[in-house]
């Protein structure tokens, strides 16, 4: 299968199989007016298998959020058809707006004002749990 | 400003000093009696309580300081839907220190990030009583002379009962304690706490449903209530509520110098007869809890 090359945009590359629709969501690709491709599944000498997403436009990406969703990934920025950037992520220490506990006896259950930050507690399993009630981040 | 949100707030040093001052204060009153002369202690309860507010308020009171505040949510802002942050902004106005209890998990982490005055959680749902752990350690200190080389069994709701979970977070940190853990299986205590707790520490641990099995080998037995606050299910409750009665029958293979604990208020979990034997630590305890919320006053106010 073919997928054009961009000339200006992002790849966002070593994508967990199966993890690309969870990062579409959660940086609202699905909200840019430019062309999106989603490829699953895709052979990888390094992971097996991956997902890959190319956006072609330049814009600022929650690194923060890649990082929680998977630290793995590596995001490529492509300026005049040439890669002028490579980013390797890291696991946030604390990610904000982007999970919502649900833990009902939690403050944030009833002061939805309140910002949800998840702070993490454990980086060998990959661990995050609310600040406010300790609730662990279900995915 | 520090406030006193989670039992690991504090180091092992500052736990010890808090138990040392508290001593002192069961020996020479009257030398603390004016410690906090013109200082003012806001008791903020959202939810009920007997012992906490009592004894926060006993504390402050027995300093020499005074005390103001509510003691349910319907007496207060908050019933007209005012966030946690602006109260305590507004309290932090009226108060040197605040002490509060909130049915949500977490409102006394926004407090403190609000509020200009220490915070202390004096419970936040079932997720963290720290003041109740200082308490417990302040008996078992009392009671046993030392904290190395225990055999503490604790029994009830281990589930839900984060009471126990501190306990067992603060016990970690000193030597050679053992922990017998009694519950019906479906309260058990949660892996994450063993895990990240007793074998990260390399606790010795034992998971038992039988009580009396484990009675001789125990040196503290903390007994806990299964709170029906903490059940979504009414039916649950009803079922595991009366899982471990203890009975002067049920003591009878206990060590002579058993100090039997509990965070109070109990319900039936433990026999009005166990009260005569002076194994029965608790109303000790709850006397022990008004000490040790002096020393953590006068700490977190910077009072020598």
């Amino acid at each position: 299968m073919i997928i054009d090359a961009i000339k200006n945009g992002i790849v966002i590359d070593h994508i967990a199989a199966g993890k690309c629709m969870e990062l579409y969501q959660i940086l609202g690709l699905g909200d840019l007016d430019c062309s999106v491709a989603i490829l699953k599944n895709v052979t990888s000498r390094k992971l097996g298998r991956k997902d890959i997403i190319k956006i072609d436009r330049n814009l600022e990406l929650d690194w923060d959020v890649i990082g929680y969703v998977d630290p793995n990934i590596t995001v490529n920025i492509i300026r005049d058809g040439e890669q002028v950037e490579k980013r390797q992520l890291k696991m946030p220490e604390t990610i904000t707006n982007v999970l919502h506990c649900r833990n009902p006896r939690c403050i944030t259950s009833v002061e939805q004002e309140l910002p949800q930050v998840f702070k993490l507690t454990d980086r060998a399993n990959r661990v995050y749990r609310c600040l406010y009630c300790e609730t662990k981040a279900g995915k | 400003m520090r406030s006193l949100i989670d039992i690991l707030d504090l180091t092992t040093e500052e736990i010890n000093d808090l138990v040392a001052v508290a001593s002192d204060i069961i020996q020479n009153p009257a030398a603390y009696a004016h410690k906090c002369d013109g200082k003012i202690l806001a008791t903020l309860f959202f939810e009920p309580s007997t012992r906490t507010r009592l004894s926060f308020e006993s504390a402050m009171l027995s300093l020499g300081g005074q005390t103001l505040g509510f003691s349910e949510a319907s007496s207060s802002s908050a019933s007209k839907g005012e966030s946690v942050a602006d109260t305590v902004r507004t309290v932090s106005c009226y108060s040197d220190i605040i002490a509060m209890r909130h049915p949500k998990e977490g409102a006394p982490l926004v407090a403190a990030m609000h509020a200009t005055v220490p915070v202390i959680n004096a419970g936040d749902g079932g997720h963290n009583h720290p003041t109740q752990t200082l308490t417990d350690l302040l008996t078992i200190h009392h009671e046993k002379g030392r904290f190395n080389g225990l055999t503490v069994g604790l029994c009830g709701d281990l589930k839900f009962g984060r009471t126990v979970h501190s306990l067992i977070n603060a016990l970690s940190r000193y030597e050679d304690i053992r922990i017998v853990l009694i519950s019906p299986e479906e309260l058990k205590l949660p892996s994450y706490v063993k895990k990240d707790v007793l074998q990260k520490n390399n606790i010795p641990y034992l998971q038992t449903t039988d009580l009396e099995a484990v009675m001789p080998e125990l040196d503290i037995l903390y007994m806990t209530r299964v709170q029906r606050e903490r059940f979504f299910n009414e039916e649950d409750y009803l079922r595991l509520k009366d899982s471990y009665i203890l009975t002067p029958e049920k003591l009878a293979n206990a060590k002579a110098d058993l100090s039997i604990l509990h965070p109070l208020p109990r319900v039936n979990e433990i026999s009005v007869a166990v009260d005569q034997d002076p194994r029965a630590a608790y109303f000790r305890q709850a006397r022990y809890g008004r000490f040790i919320r002096m020393a953590l006053i006068m700490k977190l106010l910077g009072i020598q």
